[in-house]
């Protein structure tokens, strides 16, 4: 099994610090991480920091994996090149590569990938043809086509219908059970994240301020820190927890 | 998930054909090119029959020493600078284009050209020998120099902290200004036979095509493209957006200034040596993109064929229209490029440029 831990992790942009003292106790694989947090919080940051595209102070602790079995997917952007799914989920698994050529497995290592998470049929469309739920799905299948130990995601279903939205968590939480990743998911949806995500890490102003099990963490007085919202979290008819919105803090509103 | 009940080895397949196709395009162009230099070499005023000519380039001691000097000493390095230079300026275009994130990025929109026009009126209108000790080759060490003076100057500034590709562009694009603005300036108080001289260089030409040229840029062709050859895989993974190739490894900075300093190689000597042919440097790469995508491994070659084979289209052209006269390459570059170039990008209508 995979595990990370972050150790006192900082970022600055020039003289702007926008992630400062962030750790984390070893979050483990084979589960579904949530980061949660609002809008600048610093989500984006810590991932950048984490994946080694921003310097700063702290440490990266991993177990079961090593740096290059990290791989990070940025939030959704316009994708313009003229290439085919196909070729871009090729390119993903061949950086770093030498050689021009394809070999069998990895042929297949990218028919799997499409697969598994439900695009198949979108492999010989053109990159800028695709709407941009299926741009997101391409990107979750060129993030996961090397087949990563740890693996960050930026908002990966911010942009997918409800239907895909439990197609692409699903098949995400399968392949954290298969391989043993670990795998972290900026969502902004705390209800997807009760359902699918087992472990969660909360981010306020640059700073971790809680990493446990999702229903542990996930409480009406962090989500009002987090976010000045006013909720109940209760029991479905069903059994599974919900959060359910009363509406904005009003201390929140006078601020 | 319900699509997994497709055979996976249906897409695999899918791949191997579109490689097949686009080899197949390739070896097209290579035989269009093939082609159209072999039109070129056998077109001049002198009249030859095609064989004769064939029989000059395989057999140069059995044929006449008229014929020979015609065809080794003249039509042939017009020819084959066509390929070379065009070869070079499209594969500059082509990666100017991908590590700006720039359809309209070229060695002409950049400035490159301008500076190299703005060298070479430095040298016919003043006399000005940016290296003195190479007198002689004045005109196109000149236009080498300020070319090169001013890639290195946005190569210079795209290392500040900050700068992005928009920048970069920008930038390029008042370098266009500045040197045209300075080469009117010295037109004006040129003579007229300097003038003239200006003029017909910034036309573009490639009549005064020799062998050492077709040699040296033969040899910049050949060590840069290679170059970009073994970053094919990080060179198309940039044109997904900068993040994205950060995401899978790719060092965006430093290949972006190693890409720069190669184009600027790329664009600044042929420029130096045939003048002003701008047009090739965008619609190359454009004709390549549009044919092959821009899949590096297909794309690269792509360019370098597509350019060539329409810079030695176009030097048939120019003998071709008015018989017993040579036009001017980059006019005739634009004239009927352009037209050819607008049908076809408007045609395709795809969303990519």
């Amino acid at each position: 099994m995979v595990k990370l831990a972050l150790e006192q992790l900082g970022a600055r942009y020039g003289q702007r610090e926008v992630l400062s003292d962030a750790s984390s106790p070893w979050i483990e694989g084979g589960v579904l991480t949530a980061l949660v947090g609002a809008n600048a919080a610093g989500k984006s940051t810590l991932f950048r920091r984490i994946a080694g595209q921003l310097r700063g102070a702290g440490a990266i602790r991993l177990s079961g994996a090593t740096e290059s079995d990290l791989r990070y997917m940025p939030q959704d952007t316009a994708m313009t090149a003229a290439l085919t799914v196909y070729e871009s989920v090729i390119l993903a698994l061949k950086q770093g590569k030498g050689g021009w050529r394809l070999t069998p497995s990895e042929l297949t290592a990218v028919d799997d990938v499409l697969h598994r998470f439900g695009i198949a049929h979108l492999a010989e469309q053109q990159l800028p043809d695709l709407s941009g739920g299926q741009r997101q799905s391409v990107s979750i299948a060129q993030t996961l086509v090397t087949r990563p130990k740890v693996v960050l995601m930026d908002e990966p279903t911010s942009a997918l219908d409800l239907y895909r939205q439990f197609e692409i968590l699903e098949a995400l939480r399968q392949y954290a059970a298969e391989t043993g990743a670990v795998v972290v998911l900026a969502v902004h949806d705390l209800n997807q994240v009760m359902r699918s995500c087992t472990t969660t890490i909360a981010l306020a102003g640059g700073r971790i301020i809680a990493t446990g099990p999702t229903l542990e963490v996930l409480t009406p007085d962090l989500i009002r820190q987090l976010y000045g919202i006013d909720s109940r979290v209760e029991r479905c008819s069903r059994g599974c927890p919900m959060m359910i919105v009363d509406g904005p803090s009003p201390v929140e509103f006078q601020v | 998930m319900s699509s997994v009940a497709t055979e996976p080895a249906l897409h695999a397949g899918n791949y191997r054909g579109r490689v097949a196709r686009r080899l197949v395009v390739l070896a097209g162009l290579a035989g269009l090119l093939v082609l159209s230099v072999a039109i070129d070499v056998s077109l001049g005023p002198a009249r030859y029959a095609i064989s004769d000519v064939f029989r000059t380039i395989l057999a140069p001691g059995a044929a006449d020493l008229q014929m020979r000097v015609v065809i080794w000493d003249i039509r042939m390095p017009m020819a084959l600078l066509a390929v070379t230079v065009g070869a070079s300026l499209s594969l500059a275009g082509a990666q100017m284009q991908t590590i700006l994130a720039n359809p309209l990025a070229s060695p002409f929109t950049l400035g490159l050209s301008a500076a190299a026009s703005f060298g070479a009126a430095l040298a016919m209108v003043l006399g000005v020998a940016l290296f003195p000790a190479a007198l002689w080759l004045m005109v196109p060490v000149n236009a080498f120099a300020m070319a090169m003076a001013a890639a290195l100057l946005i190569f210079g500034l795209s290392t500040l902290r900050g700068v992005t590709v928009e920048t970069i562009v920008l930038l390029g694009i008042a370098l266009v200004f500045t040197f045209n603005a300075a080469l009117a300036l010295l037109q004006y108080f040129a003579s007229e036979q300097a003038l003239s001289a200006v003029v017909f260089w910034t036309m573009g030409s490639l009549t005064k095509a020799t062998w050492g040229k077709v040699a040296v840029t033969a040899v910049i062709l050949a060590i840069c493209a290679p170059l970009f050859a073994r970053r094919a895989w990080a060179l198309t993974a940039i044109r997904l957006g900068e993040t994205r190739a950060a995401a899978m490894g790719v060092p965006v900075k430093r290949l972006r200034l190693e890409a720069l300093f190669l184009v600027s190689l790329l664009a600044a000597v042929p420029v130096s040596f045939v003048g002003t042919i701008g047009f090739i440097g965008i619609v190359g790469p454009h004709v390549a993109r549009l044919l092959l995508g821009e899949d590096q491994r297909f794309f690269l070659p792509g360019a370098m064929l597509a350019g060539a084979a329409i810079l030695s289209a176009t030097s048939v052209l120019s003998k071709a229209l008015l018989p017993g006269a040579v036009l001017p390459i980059g006019v005739i570059t634009a004239l009927v490029g352009v037209p050819f170039f607008m049908v076809l990008i408007l045609t395709k209508g795809r969303k990519s440029w």
